[in-house]
């Protein structure tokens, strides 16, 4: 399983990168698309929105099923990945470098409780 | 989780080791895909792959009365096969006209039937046929001894024969629709795809080893997933999703398998059906808009409203299609919305098939 170690995850298979400006990247993580299989439409927050950690912000869907993808952290929504959104199957091939969105976030500390890589690693491996 | 155990084809090792993804599909354990439903789906449509269907359940009927049992059991009228081997899709309707199943039935003599049945619906299928047949002279035989496997794609056959060149002799000359024994082996040139192929029945003892030879000569394995958008596009029904007990076949796209030609044939649900005045009817969708349509959702018509019963996004046209029960004023070319998601996105009411031997059937492609 790929789980990178330089970035946070939730239990709902988000994950997390928080930039040197301070803004967090959001995308799925590998087990997550695995799971979902071929990926291939995806729907994106609005850019602006304010959104709380937790809520539902996305949808990812696959050939099989669609998919919510929940904020790991609360901000306001300052970027959606068109590039993805044009070619959702890039989730498939690079979980890790096709970002979903990108929030300027209002409690820093929602990112540090985030899980670290090993404790991600155990929740994907007992599903 | 107090699931009961499910069943296992003979196959179900070769799955695994081939890296299968094993979902539960109607009690059985079967492969949803092998790596990529998309790839398995476009392999299917250029070139050729294979298919484990052996949960599917062959039931052999022998007897004087297995014709006259059938045209009062079938909605399809099995007196128009007369040629050994040909093979009818039809309903088993309840005498409501609810569909029990769809099925196929293979002639050989009019004393001798194999009615292929889906794998969610034989135990009740085989005591519905049971309750059927008092006062018939006939027999009927479950044969769970069997394994079927379906090969599909424009090159299935070439490629079915380069592995067994001694069944060419017999199955060359197959029409659609039409099998033919070959030692132990039954094979047909039927399928559930839109493209052309054979589908094998053979004993469950060689079903490995036959596989692993198609594998060989270059079939690729494919999983349920695959056969799903595949069947979709080629706008076939799927027991339990499209119909069900609770819905007739003339508003399930499928009047054209009920036939009433005989006017002597009482079959089960005839009276019902010929009472009926279908107050829906049964369409192809379009989504024109970006997403992806699933089962259930509500169609918003300016006629009412309907339901999707399939729906998934198409690999071959690269947008979302469905299957939809929409009010019978709804005509083809109409624009209707499909809620997804507290959404209402378009889409274009079309004929319920999208592709045919790799090739789209709708006229101009939406954008």
């Amino acid at each position: 399983m790929n789980v990178p170690n330089n970035l946070k995850y939730a239990k709902s298979h988000e994950w997390a990168k928080l930039d040197a400006d301070g803004t967090i990247t959001i995308g799925i993580s590998d087990h997550a698309q695995e799971a979902l299989g071929d990926i291939v439409f995806l729907e994106l927050p609005d850019v602006g929105r304010v959104v709380k950690a937790g809520e539902e912000v996305a949808v990812v869907e696959s050939v099989k099923a669609a998919s919510d993808i929940y904020s790991p952290v609360s901000g306001e929504v300052i970027a959606a990945n068109s590039a993805t959104a044009d070619a959702p199957e890039s989730v498939n091939t690079d979980a890790y470098g096709s970002w979903l969105f990108k929030i300027k976030p209002s409690s820093p500390a929602e990112y540090e409780a985030l899980l670290d890589a090993a404790a991600y690693a155990k929740v994907a491996e007992s599903e | 989780m107090t699931a009961t155990q499910t069943q296992r084809t003979p196959l179900y090792d070769t799955h695994v080791a081939a890296g299968a993804k094993i979902v539960d599909f109607a009690g059985w354990d079967m492969p949803i895909h092998y790596g990529s439903q998309l790839e398995e789906h476009h392999t299917v449509r250029r070139d050729a792959g294979m298919f484990d269907v052996s949960h599917m359940l062959a039931i052999d009927l022998v007897g004087n009365d297995a014709q006259r049992w059938l045209r009062h059991l079938l909605a399809n009228d099995v007196a128009k096969l007369t040629l050994p081997g040909k093979a009818l899709y039809s309903c088993m309707l309840q005498d409501d006209a609810g569909v029990i199943d769809d099925l196929i039935v293979y002639f050989f003599t009019p004393q001798q039937y194999r009615i292929v049945v889906n794998a969610g619906t034989a135990e009740k299928d085989l005591a519905w046929m049971q309750k059927q047949s008092a006062g018939f002279d006939i027999q009927l035989t479950p044969r769970r001894d069997l394994a079927m496997i379906a090969v599909q794609g424009p090159n299935a056959r070439d490629k079915f024969w380069a592995a067994f060149p001694a069944s060419k002799a017999v199955s060359e000359s197959l029409a659609v629709f039409q099998a033919a024994q070959w030692n132990e082996w039954l094979i047909a040139r039927t399928g559930y795809t839109g493209e052309d192929g054979f589908e094998i029945t053979l004993p469950s003892l060689v079903a490995a080893r036959t596989w692993l030879a198609l594998q060989t000569v270059g079939v690729a394995p494919i999983g349920l997933g695959a056969r799903d958008t595949l069947r979709l596009e080629a706008g076939m029904n799927l027991y339990g999703q499209d119909m069900d007990e609770s819905v007739g076949p003339l508003e399930s796209g499928l009047g054209w398998t009920v036939d009433f030609k005989d006017a002597a044939r009482n079959f089960i649900g005839r009276k019902k059906l010929e009472a009926q005045n279908p107050a829906r009817k049964f369409v192809g969708l379009l989504l024109l808009d970006r997403g992806v349509m699933r089962s259930h959702q509500k169609v918003v018509t300016p006629h009412g409203a309907g339901e999707t019963t399939s729906g998934s996004f198409s690999p071959s046209l690269n947008q979302s299609i469905a299957l939809a029960r929409v009010p019978a004023a709804v005509v083809i070319g109409d624009e209707v919305a499909v809620e997804i998601r507290d959404k209402q996105l378009k889409a274009k009411v079309v004929k319920p098939n999208f592709v045919r031997h790799g090739k789209s059937l709708l006229q101009e492609k939406s954008s």
